[in-house]
């Protein structure tokens, strides 16, 4: 069985967190003390209901406010996969807990309230998940029940969400009209709209393929840990740790070992006691290379025939995170893989109007800012292009008087 | 193999793990391993033996001992620590107890439970370890459902649930300031079963009160609890012979048992599988109110 992980996105109250209650709800899998806590809650809906809302909304603030301020990670499974849920908040102010969300997710379901059609958060979350490159998009029209069902009023929502899924690059979007309070189109097909001959949200979800590509083209391993245990029997094992990010390493493959360029030959790959002859995207493993080479934490393992670009000059799209403004006279830290090493922004080549989404020259980047920049590191960073391999095009910024993560960068190729 | 697939959903919460704990060896100067004796930190034992053998883990087990632990997870634990051959470091609630810093609870619920956070965070700052790694996931309970898995403590060991940092793609931030530490939670994503079915796949031992035995027990507020002094019993506590067995093991005067003839791995992954009631619906300390989880997380607890 596999895992399919995804988000909800949109605007505050579209009904993000009642959709996933009701997915939950829906499909039986809310055990007996929850419900009987749901049940016992008083916060209720306007018409006496349970709220679904409030099964997601596990913090304090978020059940006194009514939104929700955080991530909440939710966890269930059907017959047919696992699902993995990040139910993300729709307030502009917690944009950077979407993207937390989102950074790892294969799917997104935005929802759009059916009264409001599309709005700035709207086009903000559509935006940040083409840019995330989450591959798979359901836009789920929502409240339902509060237009009458009406084909007309989802047909109009839907053509102006086509228009911004071309402008933001979005590729492969399925529209499902629903009722999240309700259930319609949710795990069961609604009766209330005999006129939508798609597939109920669930059934979607249990179907869609999303396979990762294993292709020895892309294979990434970020070296973690060097092992050397330096005991007498075992003082000459040296096996180098990590998680393959992308594509997939076989013993006798030509490996290069960046940035330094040392070459040489996988003799063995190792997963405890087990020895397989292949390690694949998402498998941890241990490697063992033919010649003593140096390698540390830090360094990027790839196959010798398809090497990533190597350079300290890189540009990027840049989601700024931190309430603190983007200092361009600042020097950050950036992560990329294991590797931390120290950096500036060189340059901002401009920064994206969410309403317009045009682009704008600014070098003013403050919460929630998205836009392009040139970043300069103090080492070499081995890097793919994001939008290519979101495992090994990834970074983050620290900032190194708070330690605190500040952006989500994508990066695109070596600038000139 | 095809050049498109999808790993085992073990293998791939399994793979996720272990890079967790390569990345806290990699980032920490003194990380250590919180080990509670239950199945969640016997399974962070094994990842951690996936991730670093044949060396030595690169970081103590830690285990806070309430004195009241069930003494099948005190034997567990003492043969586990011998067979891996690593150091293990216990932190006595007795000690904070003796030495004043906490205060014995009274009367018949009187639990050892919230005092382990003084206990644990003087073990903390003993041995000045700035990452502990915790078998925690996030569905277990609603607070928990919303922590990151790299998730920063204070220096009083306060979650603020309100000023997390952003978590993104598998990079985990654990750069700090002095005196703060992270807690970190390799097995975030999995959950109940997902645990169960990975001790099956793998082997695991687990100790013997995780299988449907007969004991001593008493019915405390409508839950099933082993009869031991520890719970401070009176001649209201009617002893009775029950088969039992426990979904989660933590300190005796806080983890109820359930009435049960799974005897077998595959019996009790059946009974889970079947369940209407949740794992921590056991727990007597998430009872007392709706935030319990929550408030405790801000007061240093895991
Ligand atoms: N009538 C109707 N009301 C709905 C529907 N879905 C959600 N609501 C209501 O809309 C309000 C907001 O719902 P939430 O699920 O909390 O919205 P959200 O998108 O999670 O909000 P944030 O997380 O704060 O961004 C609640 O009062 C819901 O009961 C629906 O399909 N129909
Ligand atoms: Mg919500």
């Amino acid at each position: 069985m596999d895992i399919l992980k995804f988000i909800t996105a949109g605007s505050v109250d579209d009904g993000k967190s009642t959709l996933i209650g009701r997915l939950l709800y829906d499909s039986d899998s809310i055990l007996a003390d929850q419900l009987e806590a749901l049940h016992s809650s008083n916060r209720k809906n306007d018409d006496g209901s349970i709220d679904l809302a409030i099964l997601t909304d596990g913090l304090k603030a978020e059940r006194e406010q009514g939104i929700t301020i955080d991530v909440a990670y939710k966890y269930f499974q059907t017959e047919k996969r696992k699902f993995i849920i990040a139910d993300t908040p729709g307030h502009i102010q917690y944009t950077r807990n979407m993207v937390t969300g989102a950074s790892n997710a294969n799917l997104a379901i935005i929802l759009i309230d059916a009264r409001k059609g599309v709005i700035e958060q709207t086009i903000r979350h559509s935006f940040l998940v083409a840019l995330l490159g989450i591959e798979q998009v359901v836009v789920c029209i929502n409240k339902m029940d509060m237009v009458d069902y009406s084909e007309d009023v989802y047909n109009n929502i839907l053509k102006d969400y086509n228009t911004l899924a071309g402008k933001v690059g979005l590729k492969n979007v399925h529209p499902i009209p629903v009722s999240a309070l309700k259930g319609d189109n949710i795990v069961n097909n609604s009766d209330n709209m005999g006129w939508y001959k798609g597939e109920s949200l669930l059934h979607f979800l249990e179907t869609i393929d999303v396979s990762v590509d294993n292709s020895t083209e892309h294979a990434r391993l970020p070296i973690q840990w060097v092992i050397r245990p330096q005991t007498e029997e075992l003082h000459d094992y040296r096996g180098y740790a990590g998680r393959v990010s992308s594509g997939s390493f076989k013993v006798n493959d030509k490996v290069t070992v960046l940035p330094s360029g040392f070459k040489s030959t996988i003799t063995k790959i190792e997963l405890l006691d087990k020895e397989p002859e292949e390690a694949l995207a998402g498998m941890s493993v241990t490697v063992h290379l033919k010649d003593e080479i140096d390698i540390s934490r830090g360094d990027l393992l790839v196959n010798s025939s398809y090497q990533p670009e190597v350079s300290q000059l890189i540009e990027a799209d840049l989601c700024w995170m931190d309430t603190r403004a983007l200092d361009t006279t600042h020097t950050y830290f950036i992560q990329h893989n294991s590797k931390v090493t120290r950096c500036k922004i060189q340059e901002t080549l401009y920064k994206v109007n969410i309403n317009t989404l045009e682009k704008e020259q600014s070098d003013d980047f403050r919460l929630n800012d998205i836009g392009r920049i040139i970043i300069k590191t103090a080492d070499p960073l081995a890097f793919d292009r994001y939008q290519d391999n979101k495992a090994n095009g990834g970074a983050i910024i620290i900032d190194s008087r708070t330690n605190v993560t500040v952006g989500a960068v994508m990066l695109r190729n070596v600038a000139d | 193999m095809s050049k498109y697939n999808q790993l085992d959903y073990l293998d791939e919460l399994e793979a996720e793990a272990i890079h967790i704990l390569r990345e806290v060896a990699g980032q920490f100067e003194r990380p250590a391993l919180l080990f509670s004796g239950g199945k969640d930190s016997i399974t962070l034992v094994r990842l951690a033996e996936k991730a670093f053998r044949p060396g030595k883990f690169p970081f103590p087990l830690v285990h806070i001992d309430t004195g009241h632990n069930f003494i099948e997870t005190i034997e567990y634990r003492d043969a586990m620590v011998k067979r891996l051959g690593e150091r293990l470091i216990v932190g006595n609630v007795q000690d904070s107890i003796d030495q004043g810093k906490v205060v014995e609870q009274k009367g018949k619920n009187a639990s050892r439970n919230p005092l382990q956070t003084v206990t644990l965070l003087d073990t903390i700052a003993a041995h000045k370890f700035d990452a502990c790694i915790g078998g925690a996931r996030r569905d277990e309970e609603k607070a928990r459902a919303k922590e990151r898995i790299f998730s920063v403590r204070d220096e009083f060991g306060q979650w603020d649930p309100k000023r997390q940092r952003p978590e993104l793609w598998n990079i985990y931030n654990g750069k700090i300031h002095k005196g703060e530490n992270v807690r970190v939670f390799p097995i975030s994503n999995w959950t109940e079963l997902d645990v169960w079915n990975y001790i099956r796949r793998e082997k695991i031992e687990l100790p013997s009160i995780y299988f449907a035995h007969e004991r001593d027990t008493i019915v405390r507020n409508g839950q099933l609890m082993a009869a031991s002094p520890v719970l401070n019993m009176d001649e209201d506590d009617i002893i009775e012979r029950r088969t039992v067995r426990f979904r989660t093991v933590g300190d005796m005067t806080c983890t109820a048992a359930v009435a049960s003839d799974a005897f077998l791995i595959d019996d009790i992954i059946d009974e889970i599988s079947e369940s209407k009631i949740s794992e921590r619906g056991a727990r007597i300390d998430d009872k007392v109110s709706e935030a319990a989880m929550e408030d405790r997380k801000k007061g240093g607890y895991f």
